[in-house]
């Protein structure tokens, strides 16, 4: 629900039990733990994945054989690195904003950039078609130019801001809060203009952290759908997103096709995980960071 | 999970930008966080309100629509519970043990964060569905799991497994376990260890846990909307009978019912940060720079 909570722990662990096992439970609460979790997450995963190697090579080249798939693809990438790349950029400046100035309402601004987690993907669906349909609030300021925001690809982009928003906030701001302000000061007195401090100065430190901001935004932009299907128009070929192709196949009893197209995504999870977990591997050996 | 946001230092001109820079920057986060956040909450209210109070009062009444409220605190009173449950147990295993395969596990747990909704409830349809692994003996017994409460609960706990364990693994890591141990030493069983020590300690992140979990088990769509075969008054949940009312155009009635939640996702909102203004120290741990 919030973006710290997405980010791989800190192996925080560092002190190290110095005696073994003084403390009682482990048997019950490792036990729990790996019940709970095979039952309800590694089980079904594993079932994915089973019934997708099923399909094999030509299974999976029938799936990514088909133009609409691919366009699937191609729409659910394109504006999901678009919506990530416009978070990253407004991301900084909207964290930079409640960090470093003051101003009144800042705290609730501040709790406010948490509403995308807190509001059900449905509800914001629904706000957001309503407000960029043609007869909508902006839509219809727009409409009389020609211009349609939602039902069209620019939908999907506008609901996709929104949902990835708050992972670069949160991500970055606490690194501003702790950015050495003595290497500013340094850089002013030394000359630098202000605009030259924040390229030199300000924003280094701040880049494994957008980069992570990115990638969580762009891995639940790629997966994200309720917010997304109201705005959307979902239209084949044009503004169809690939999570919504999959329940299109469901409902067409597609079940090869949708667990080829679900085993792809899952891959592509997978992916930005793994990219997720080395930038902060990254970032901590940069840091010397635990 | 942020700083509790401590006053900015007082504007200096070496440190800070030109005032008009400040404002210019100001005016547009504040744009921008009203065009992509604010509004949509907004017009929720807004178009919910439209056509009057009585007629809110009407859409949630409805037989469907109480059906759903329903079936959506069932849900999320089976799923939070056992989620935190799990997250407890979990987060005593990884802080207050060593094992080899540590942060796996933590990446484990993480994983249903990273899975798109959609295929978080496609996995349990290829398990339970009629095509699926178990779909034929669950037919031969007469279970329903997919299109049936069963189904939506599944889905519901696949996604919302990680919220409370990623609560409270870091805080415990770096609260370690002198306490525990000074405990033990007095003579305290594990349980009145657990209970008297440990659960204080971590009680305000395991409600704000607990919230997030909650927030997301009430308001979970995409997941839920591939289990649950939409049927109306048994298998529809409140973002569910949303969708529906909002295709058949009924749309006031469909933002009455967002309202709703809507209003839940607002009061979540301000308790989580009431409890980050409060009780940051104890919160420490799920604050990951």
């Amino acid at each position: 629900m919030s973006a710290a909570a997405l980010v791989p722990a800190a192996p925080a662990g560092r002190r190290r039990a110095s005696r073994r096992g003084v403390l009682p439970g482990f048997g019950l609460t490792m036990g729990l733990t790996l019940f709970w979790l095979s039952a309800i997450v590694l089980l079904p995963l594993a079932a994915l994945i089973a019934k997708s190697t099923g399909l094999g090579p030509s299974g999976f080249a029938r799936v990514l054989g088909d133009p609409r798939v691919l366009a699937a693809l191609r729409v659910s990438f394109g504006v999901s690195l678009a919506a990530a790349c416009i978070n990253a950029v407004f991301g900084v400046l909207v964290a930079w904003v409640l960090t470093r100035y003051d101003f009144p309402g800042r705290r609730l601004l501040d709790a406010a950039v948490d509403l995308p987690f807190a509001i059900p993907t449905a509800v914001a669906g629904i706000a957001l078609a309503s407000i960029y349909a043609p007869n909508g609030w902006i839509g219809g300021l727009v409409a009389p130019f020609g211009a349609k925001i939602a039902f069209t690809p620019w939908g999907i982009l506008i609901a996709l801001v929104a949902v990835g928003l708050p992972f670069v906030v949160r991500t970055v701001q606490p690194v501003i809060a702790e950015s050495d302000r003595e290497a500013e000061e340094a850089s002013a007195t030394l000359g630098a203009s202000r605009l030259r401090t924040f390229r030199r100065v300000l924003l280094p430190p701040l880049i494994p952290a957008i980069l992570t901001g990115f990638a969580l935004s762009l891995a639940r932009c790629v997966g994200e759908y309720g917010s997304v299907i109201f705005i959307a128009g979902n239209l084949p070929y044009v503004s169809e997103i690939l999570p919504l192709l999959i329940v299109v196949k469901l409902e067409e009893y597609d079940y090869a096709g949708a667990t080829g197209l679900a085993a792809i995504m899952l891959a592509i999870s997978f992916g930005m995980l793994l990219v997720i977990n080395l930038i902060q591997a990254w970032t901590r050996r940069r840091t010397g960071d635990a | 999970m942020h700083e509790p946001a401590p006053p900015p230092p007082a504007p200096d001109s070496v440190l800070s930008e030109p005032l008009a820079v400040r404002v210019a920057l100001t005016a547009l986060a504040v744009l921008f966080l009203g065009l992509f956040v604010l509004l949509p909450l907004v017009v929720v209210f807004t178009e919910a309100l439209r056509p009057g109070l009585a007629a809110v009062r009407d859409a949630l009444a409805d037989e469907d629509a109480m059906a759903a409220i329903r079936l959506t605190l069932l849900v999320a009173a089976i799923s939070v519970p056992l989620n935190a449950v799990f997250g407890v147990a979990a987060a005593w295993a990884v802080a207050k043990f060593e094992f080899p395969g540590k942060s796996l596990l933590v990446t484990l747990i993480d994983l249903p964060f990273s899975v798109s909704p959609v295929v978080s409830g496609l996995v349990f349809v290829l398990l339970f569905g009629a095509q699926g692994l178990f779909g034929p003996w669950l037919r031969a017994h007469d279970v329903e799991i997919i299109f049936a409460v069963p189904g939506i609960v599944l889905a519901t706990v696949f996604v919302t497994l990680p919220f409370v364990a990623r609560e409270l693994i870091p805080l415990m890591q770096e609260q370690g376990m002198a306490d525990e141990e000074a405990a033990l030493t007095l003579g305290a069983g594990g349980l009145r260890v657990f209970l008297t020590v440990t659960l204080p300690n971590i009680r305000w992140a395991l409600l704000y846990g607990v919230l997030l979990c909650n927030a997301r088990a009430m308001g979970e769509f995409g997941a839920v909307s591939v289990v649950s075969g939409h049927i109306r008054g048994l298998t529809n949940t409140m973002p569910l009978h949303v969708e529906i009312l909002y295709n058949e155009y009924q749309f006031a009635a469909a933002f009455a019912v967002a309202s709703l939640l809507a209003l839940l996702a607002l009061v979540t909102l301000a308790a989580k940060s009431i409890l980050e203004w409060r009780y940051a120290d104890e919160l420490n741990g799920s604050r990951r720079h």
